[in-house]
């Protein structure tokens, strides 16, 4: 897979982990390019949502090399994630309900003025900014409480939220599965805009449709091995489909990786 | 997943945030109308209380003239003035969605320490305060860290502290009787009255910074190019809080005299509305209240956040039974008796924060406590009984969580919170 004459941003080699008896990865590689949107599917059990988790550091890799704009780094900490600018947007958002726009993108990480007190300011105006950047017109107020806010305006702020630090990498765990059509749409389209961006955006999710219409590269995992890592425009639902239920293990994996 | 675009359309109004970006709120009639539309959907701000308020006044006043005296006002922040000190430290608890029960029995362990410290002991009335603010912050550590680090329910933890602190309480004032205080000091904290120059040269420097504060922020948010509150309700909202507290101090000069108590119980409520509403520390409070993962995912560290409110809770409430003592003068064996810890709780929860975290404001444990020892003071001067008074305070509590409940699923309804 020689794509592109800059090193990827965060490139995985031969990633494993295991719990217990349980091999979750097996010498997994992944290569995230800027303004590259890469899909990871795969059947539940595939090793998703443990090779993110992984990469944002809840539970570090057991074994193989994690490489950061070419240089290899390790991630055992969510805060080492965040310092390299990988930032993660959980299914559940992790939003809190009472609190406005504003407030949550800048929880734990506000701005203060003298003694300590928040420039609640200059939080709303980029607050604002990063909103119109992203082209997020849905929203009325960022002032309003996330309580208040559809599931498509939520996954917004949570996106939003994600890329307000200078992230480089967005790794977005599902972002459709409990929106309707129109929002789907809505947040698809903004995912597309990350990517346009220049951010590496990893989008795991099941739904083939969405994949296909955001997506650049998909990469199938199937029981902790990727099968098959195809160019959007050069592949099928069908064939997709067949890498996440019948891809080819160990051997078809191994093949890909020898180029890099 | 089946529905499609379920609430987007409605949700795109403006108005629907505390300052609206889009038009609206930018004239006086403006924001008039965001007022009523957000009562309207079920956020009713202080609506509830300032009519219970009004009611409590009316019904005692009509029921005995006495109730609405000058004198008998002074009375009533001076006998509230406990309650809203403990009440303002539970709000903290409240906001993480923890209860404390313990602060009845800890206000009692400090009235306590502080009357043997002072009588028995002669220490001097610095050292003796500090002390009391030292045992509350150790009870209010060890109970946060039994919650937050062990993980033990804050029910039981601070039940089994008012259990506990109220054996301290006997034991400490063992074979004594009461213990009797009269360092002027701490006598003066709530027998002291300001004269009515000082007392309105205090009230008009609260107005001013009030009316300063909002001014800055205006400023402020017109610098930033962001959605100002118009000139109008600023001069408004000024002018009600100056009439309501010149008020104040010239119906109590008819009387004894503005308290000295009523200043520091201002004081404490501007400070920590203060911390809870301007700093990160009441961010973080709000935010585990609202959702304990994600704040955590934020990097908060939500252990010690949550052991500081319980810290905040004892100290205030150590704090509390020092004026208590003021009051009565003395402590005896029914130090921190008398279900002050409900009395409290009931207070902030009658103001308007919920039990269940996220949504308060630290003003309600003022209005509570107005309401509850309104309530108490006004059956009181009609000769009523014990039994007659927890009845209709029983009530009152009943109806303010019903209030609230109520308010609530018009909030849900319309998407509010």
């Amino acid at each position: 897979m020689a794509v592109a004459a800059d090193p990827p941003i965060l490139a995985l080699r031969g990633v494993s982990k295991r719990f217990g008896a349980v091999r979750a990865l097996t010498r997994v590689d992944l290569d995230l390019q800027a303004g590259e949107v890469v899909a990871l599917v795969g059947d539940n059990g595939a090793g998703k949502s443990t090779l993110i988790k992984s990469v944002a550091g809840i539970h570090p890799f057991d074994e193989g090399e994690v490489r950061f704009d070419g240089e290899p780094v390790r991630i055992t900490h969510p805060k080492d994630a965040a310092d390299l600018g990988i930032e993660v947007v959980y299914q559940d958002l992790a939003l809190a309900d009472n609190l406005d726009v504003v407030q949550n993108m800048y929880l734990g990480r506000e701005r203060h003025k003298a003694l300590g007190v928040l420039d609640e300011e200059s939080m709303e105006r980029s607050a604002r900014e990063t909103m119109t950047a992203l082209a997020v017109t849905t929203l009325g107020s960022v002032r309003q409480v996330v309580a208040g806010l559809s599931g498509g305006q939520r996954q917004s702020v949570a996106v939003a939220k994600a890329v307000m630090w200078n992230s480089r990498v967005v790794i977005l765990d599902e972002p459709t599965a409990a929106l309707g059509v129109a929002q789907t749409h809505q947040v698809l389209q903004l995912v597309r805009r990350l990517g346009d961006r220049g951010l590496a955006v990893l989008l795991v999710s099941h739904n083939l449709h969405d994949v296909f219409e955001v997506a650049d590269r998909i990469a199938v995992l199937r029981l902790g091995q990727k099968v098959a890592d195809l160019r959007a425009d050069a592949t099928s639902q069908q064939e997709v489909v067949e890498a996440i239920t019948a891809g080819e293990l160990a051997d078809a994996a191994g093949t890909e990786v020898d180029a890099s | 997943m089946t529905e499609t675009e379920p609430r987007t359309p409605p949700q795109a109004a403006p108005g629907t945030g505390g300052v609206s970006p889009a038009a609206g709120a930018a004239t006086l009639s403006g924001h008039l109308k965001g007022y009523l539309r957000r009562l309207a959907s079920g956020d009713l701000g202080r609506l509830p209380i300032v009519v219970g308020l009004l009611l409590i006044g009316v019904i005692f006043t009509s029921l005995n003239n006495a109730f609405i005296s000058p004198v008998n006002f002074t009375n009533l922040i001076v006998q509230m003035s406990p309650l809203v000190v403990i009440a303002a430290g539970v709000v903290f608890v409240l906001l993480i969605a923890e209860v404390d029960l313990s602060v009845g029995y800890v206000s009692g362990v400090a009235a306590v320490v502080v009357a043997r410290l002072l009588t028995e002991n002669g220490w001097p009335v610095v050292t003796a305060v500090a002390l009391v603010v030292l045992t509350g912050l150790s009870i209010g550590w060890l109970q946060g860290v039994l919650v937050a680090k062990v993980g033990l329910p804050s029910l039981v933890v601070t039940l089994a502290g008012l259990v506990g602190w109220n054996g301290l309480v006997l034991v400490l004032i063992a074979g004594r009787g009461t213990v009797t205080i009269s360092s002027p000091f701490v006598v003066g904290i709530t027998n002291a009255y300001l004269s009515a120059t000082v007392a309105y040269g205090v009230m008009a420097a609260f107005v001013a910074v009030y009316a300063v504060v909002q001014l800055q922020r205006r400023a402020a948010r017109t610098r930033a190019d962001l959605p100002v509150v118009p000139m109008t309700v600023i001069v408004t909202r000024t002018a009600g809080v100056a009439a309501l507290g010149f008020g104040a101090v010239f119906y109590a000069s008819l009387g004894r005299g503005f308290p000295l108590i009523g200043v520091v119980l201002l004081v404490v409520i501007a400070a920590f509305t203060f911390v809870l509403e301007r700093t990160s520390f009441g961010r973080h409070v709000l935010a585990i209240g609202g959702n304990r993962e994600a704040a955590r995912r934020a990097g908060i560290n939500v252990d010690r956040i949550r052991i500081i409110c319980f810290m905040i809770s004892a100290t205030m409430a150590s704090l509390g039974g020092l004026v208590f003592a003021s009051r009565l003068r003395s402590v005896d064996t029914n130090a921190g008796g008398g279900q002050i810890e409900l009395n409290a709780i009931a207070a902030v929860v009658i103001g308007g924060t919920s039990l269940f975290g996220g949504h308060g404001k630290i003003s309600s444990a003022l209005f509570g406590a107005l309401v509850i020892q309104g309530v108490d003071n006004g059956m009181g001067l009609l000769g009523l009984s014990s039994g007659a008074k927890f009845l209709v305070t029983g009530f009152v509590l009943l109806v303010a969580v019903l209030v609230d409940s109520v308010a609530r699923r018009g909030r849900t309804r319309s998407g509010l919170a």
